[in-house]
Formats: structure tokens, sequence, C-alpha cells
């Protein structure tokens, strides 16, 4: 299976999808590498670049979506669910319109630009705006159905996607696949423990849920790919069948997808669970790789703490 | 200017040149265009202008500099390297894993910096902070940045604009290096920013329009910089992204990319020409 970053198969579906009136796309000088240049080329009339304006782009696009339109925003996470924050809240999320944040470089897997362009804090700050959802495709084939899915239903999002090219996980960009957002797939069955994933670690989790079988242990792998509204029947149901719980994210764990199931898991079936991700900490410059290591998110770290929670079970 | 201190300039110059291709190429990501744009006006600010003492990089009296456009770190830490903040062999790992060099400029782990940027926009509103606060405190230390003239599409470069005018502040001097380039092409056709010269007026600015690879202009202006009173002073540096290797020159291609090994001896090939015709006039 050939490997593609959630950010190309993001711009190959805003054309694929695009050739409709209404979708306008709005870049911020970076549309090279949030891959809406694809879109540009084939519908240069319906693509805008705002410049380096990120707040301005997100109320510009908003206004754009009062006339009936289905707008894209896209930059780099950082800039959009960041810096852009309060313009994403009170001028997308407060009148409920329909715009659509896609931002790229999200995670440490943006590599050497350093902590200064990792975001490791989207996942919290767009969780807790009203009105927003929330999702992580893992691969090309997935983006592609997420975009395909939210450029069809009305309403503020924001889609996450990762600067890496990626193993596909659900099949090749082009393959049709079944998928619904808000509602987790089980990518692996099993009984002894759950890991909930999203984004590039459910690649990483399937590498660790295959480590474990040859132990002996039984992990059933849940790709979260909408983290709001999060799926909560799949999470009790995790707790119930398999009572122990991994998440893992490419994000802070404050606030993000292990706090989004600590929510559910304490509010209705609790058990023990883990949070796998950033150590409330910055990143730092180096090969994604060995950014992964450093702050151990391998599937060797996920191995490691799925047998520690299972010891507490 | 002395014709002595005119040629060190150029040495330094020279020198930081090379570091920013090596740091580059090592590394194989950063921004060589912006950093080889801006060379003269680092060159001038760590070869001659600031008061700083690598021996005491924190001393409350010395002169700030901010990079507003932070992606230029590897002008920046060339020029911190040249000037003894740290050993220009740390260059050769810029942005690895396990570096203090940073692929942006990290106010907590590299000596020299004196903020964190990367995120366009921020920087030079942090400088007007540092001037306030000479002003409060009564300190000579005079405040220093440098801005891409595509970041000047951000709004919070207007916003610390206003405020520097607003609170007075002459004791900072900004660049904005007029390169004309950012990512997606010219700055007039991403979006277009009408005259910088007037706008920067029209916000309460001294400003000075110069050749930013002519060292007697930078002098002159910042010089100028020094006299006036009541406003702050930015020098509108006209420049070429890319300066000094003839295959990125005004190229926006060479914003953010890195050599490969053939472009990389290309590059080194006429810096070191340049550098060794500057040596045997010293
Ligand atoms: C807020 C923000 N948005 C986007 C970026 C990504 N980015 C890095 S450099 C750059 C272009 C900068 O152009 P310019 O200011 O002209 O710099 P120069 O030509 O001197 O390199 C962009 C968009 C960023 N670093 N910060
Ligand atoms: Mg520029």
């Amino acid at each position: 299976m050939s490997k593609m970053a959630t950010r190309e198969a993001y711009g190959k579906a805003l054309v694929e999808f695009g050739n409709r009136d209404d979708v306008v796309v709005l870049d911020a000088d970076l549309s090279k590498s949030t891959m809406t240049a694809f879109f540009q080329k084939a519908y240069p009339d319906r693509h805008f670049n705002m410049g380096i304006a990120e707040g301005n782009m997100m109320s510009v696009a908003a206004g754009m979506s009062t006339c009936g339109k289905t707008a894209f925003a896209s930059t780099f996470a950082i800039f959009a669910a960041e810096r852009a924050l309060e313009q994403v809240r009170n001028s997308i999320c407060y009148p409920n319109l329909n715009v659509k944040v896609c931002a790229t470089h999200s995670g440490i897997t943006v590599g050497e630009d350093g902590a200064s362009h990792q975001c490791i804090e989207d996942l919290a700050t767009m969780r807790a705006l009203p009105n927003m959802r929330v999702v992580q495709p893992c691969d090309a084939a997935s983006t592609r159905a997420v975009i395909r899915a939210v450029m069809n239903t009305d309403g503020p999002f924001y889609v996450r996607l990762g600067r890496l090219a990626v193993e596909g996980v659900y099949g090749e960009y082009e393959d049709d696949i079944k998928f619904e957002i808000g509602k987790a797939n089980t990518i692996r069955e099993g009984s002894d423990i759950t890991i909930i994933a999203s984004g590039l670690m459910v690649q990483q989790s399937i590498a660790a849920v295959d480590m474990l079988k040859e132990k002996g242990i039984n992990a059933r792998l849940l790709d979260m790919h909408t983290i709001k509204p999060i799926d909560v029947a799949a999470i009790e149901k995790a707790s119930t069948d398999t009572g122990a719980i991994v998440t893992v994210e490419e994000h802070n764990i404050l606030g993000g997808l292990g706090g989004a199931v600590a929510e559910v898991l304490s509010e209705t079936r609790p058990c023990i669970l883990k949070r796998i991700g950033m150590k409330d900490e910055f990143g730092k410059s180096g090969k994604p790789e060995a950014l992964l290591k450093l702050f151990n998110l391998t599937p060797e770290n996920i191995v490691a703490a799925v047998e520690e929670t299972l010891a507490k079970k | 200017m002395e014709q002595s201190t005119h040629l060190q300039l150029k040495l330094f110059a020279a020198r930081m040149r090379k570091l920013i291709i090596e740091g580059v190429y090592s590394a194989q990501s950063g921004h060589p265009g912006g950093s080889l744009s801006s060379t003269e006006i680092f060159s001038y600010l760590y070869g001659e202008k600031l008061r700083v003492d690598p021996a005491t990089p924190e001393n409350p009296d010395r002169d700030r500099f901010v990079l507003s456009k932070g992606h230029c770190a590897p002008g920046l830490y060339a020029a911190l390297s040249l000037r003894g903040f740290f050993d220009p062999c740390n260059i050769k790992d810029f942005r690895k894993c396990g570096s203090m060099l940073q692929g942006h400029p990290c106010r907590a782990c590299i000596p020299g910096v004196d903020m964190s940027t990367g995120s366009l926009g921020q920087g030079i509103s942090t400088a007007v902070g540092m001037a306030m606060m000479g002003k409060l405190d009564k300190k000579d230390y005079r405040v220093y940045s440098i801005l891409g003239d595509g970041e000047l599409q951000e709004g919070q470069v207007w916003e610390a604009f206003m405020s520097a005018a607003h609170y007075k502040l002459d004791n900072l001097t900004a660049f904005i290096d007029f390169n004309g380039l950012q990512i997606d092409g010219k700055t007039d056709d991403v979006m277009s920013l009408g005259s910088i010269e007037a706008k920067v007026s029209a916000f309460g600015w001294h400003m000075i329009p110069v050749d930013g690879h002519d060292f007697e202009a930078i002098e002159a202006a910042v010089s100028e910089a020094e006299k006036t009173k009541g406003k702050p002073t930015m020098i509108v540096a006209k420049t070429h992204k890319g300066k000094g290797v003839s295959f990125m020159e005004d190229q926006a291609g060479w914003h953010g990319k890195a050599p490969n090994q053939q472009e990389y001896e290309q590059a080194m090939a006429e810096l070191d020409a340049a550098l060794a015709e500057l040596e045997v006039q010293a």
C-alpha cells in the first residue's frame, strides 16, 4: 500500500468533490503545504489566498458562508486553532456557520520546525467550542471520506491533518470505505484491554497490537477519528468488555482525546485509564521519527503502557 | 564608515552566508532565502552596533534584538555564533533532535536569543514591550527588530506599530526586509501591501528607505534613528531574497527549501570565492 499524507488526501479530495459552485477555499500563504494549491489549480476562481493573516481569514470565511457558501479555511493547525481561536469561536461557531477549518501540520511530526509550529493543543481548544465538531482522520482513504462528509454536512468542523506521509489503514486514497462521522471504527477486536487512538497514533497502535498479540495479550483497537461528538457507546462498551483503556494521541494528554474519553468514563462506566500523549510539555526540533521516540509515542511505548495498565486492572 | 570597519562587516556577512547554507544543508530543512536577504542587517547589528556581551547575555542594560520573522533563525544563529555567543560548529546540528538550535529561535534554550519567535507578527509586539520598559526603567538600551514584508500582512504587526508610535518609542528601531517575496509567491500577488513606506509613515513612525545590502546606508539610517526623538524608526530595507547564492536570488522557491548536495557545493563554491576575495583585501 502506498503512503500518503492526510494533507495530500485533503488537497485531492477538495478537487475531487469541490466541483460545485458553493465550495470556496481560503488559505494563508501556505497553499503548497496545506495542498489547497491543487484546488487553486483546478478552480482558481473559488480559491482565495488571504496572505499571512489567519484571524482575518477565519472571519472572512464566516462572511462567505453567510452567502450560501461552503467555506474551507486552511493553514497550519497552530495558526488555525490557536492564533485564530477567538475568530473561530465568535465568527464561525457562535453564529453556527458552514465553515470547515481544515488544519494541517498538527502534532509533533511537523518535525524540524520545532515547538513554535507543533500544535499539541488544538483538540482541546476546538473541542471546547460549542457547535464545533472535531475530526482527525488517520489515513488517505479516511481523509477522503471525511472531506466528502463535511462538505455535505452543514455547520462548523475542525479537521486535523498531518504533514507526514502515512500508511493506509482503510485502503488507498480512492477506495470507498465505510465511514461515519461520530462512530469509532474497530480496527482490531480484542477483550483484554482497549486502545483508543486517533490520527497517526492509529498506525502506531496497530503495530503495538500486533506486538501484544505475540505476548498473548488481545487488545481491541478503536480509531476514534471523531473527537467531538465522541462515540460514547463505543467507549462504554470498551469499558464493560475489556475493563481497561489506553488512549493514544499526538497531542497534549490534557484536554484532547484522553480527556474526552476520561470525561465519558468517569460519568458513566469508570475503568482504569492510561493516557499516552505529550505530557504537558512542548515539542522540539528533529526528524519526526526521532521525536516520536523522544516523546514516547512509539509502538514499544504503547505496549509498555498497556502492560502497566493491565497490571493495575 | 571607516574602510576597515566596512571590510570587517563584509567579512562578517560572507561568513554568515556560509554558515546559513551549512545549517540548512545539514538540517535538510529550514529557510535560506530570507536569512540571506537579511544578512547585511544582521551583520551590521551583531558585527558592529548591538551593545551585547556573550559573557553576560542576560545583562539588563544590554541592547535587545527580536527576530520577528523567526523562520530566519539560520541568519540569527550565524550572527550570534560569529559574535561569540556559541561555537559556530553548533550550526551543523541546526534543527536536529537534541540540538539547542531549534528550527525557530528559542529564548529558553539559546544564549543571546532575546525572544522565542516563529509565529509571524508576534515578535514586533514583544519588542514594543521591551522598549516600553526601557522607558519606564529609564534605561538607555535600544531595541532592534527585523520583520518580513509578508509578515506585514498580519494585523498584529499594525497593532504593534500603533502602540509603538503611541508610546513614542524612540528607543525602538525596526527593519522591514523588503524582498518582495513570501511562500506562495510575490507579496504583490499573494496579498498586496500597497506602499509600505506610506503605511509605516501614516502609523506615526519615522521611515527611512535603504538598500538593505549596503552597510553605509544601513549605518546612516541606524544613526538617524538614534537621533530621532519622540517616535520609533522603521528602516525599510530593499533586499534580494537568497542574496549571495546565484540560483537562490529572487526565487520564492528558496524560501524554505534545503539545497541538495550538488546545489550545496555550488552555493559553497560561490560563497567561498566571495569570502576569499574579501580576505585578500584584509
Ligand atoms: C502566523 C504565521 N503564519 C504563517 C507562518 C508560516 N510562514 C513562515 S514564513 C512565511 C512567509 C514569510 O514571508 P516574509 O515575511 O516576507 O519573510 P521573508 O521573505 O523575509 O523570508 C509564512 C507564511 C508563520 N510562521 N506564522
Ligand atoms: Mg519577504
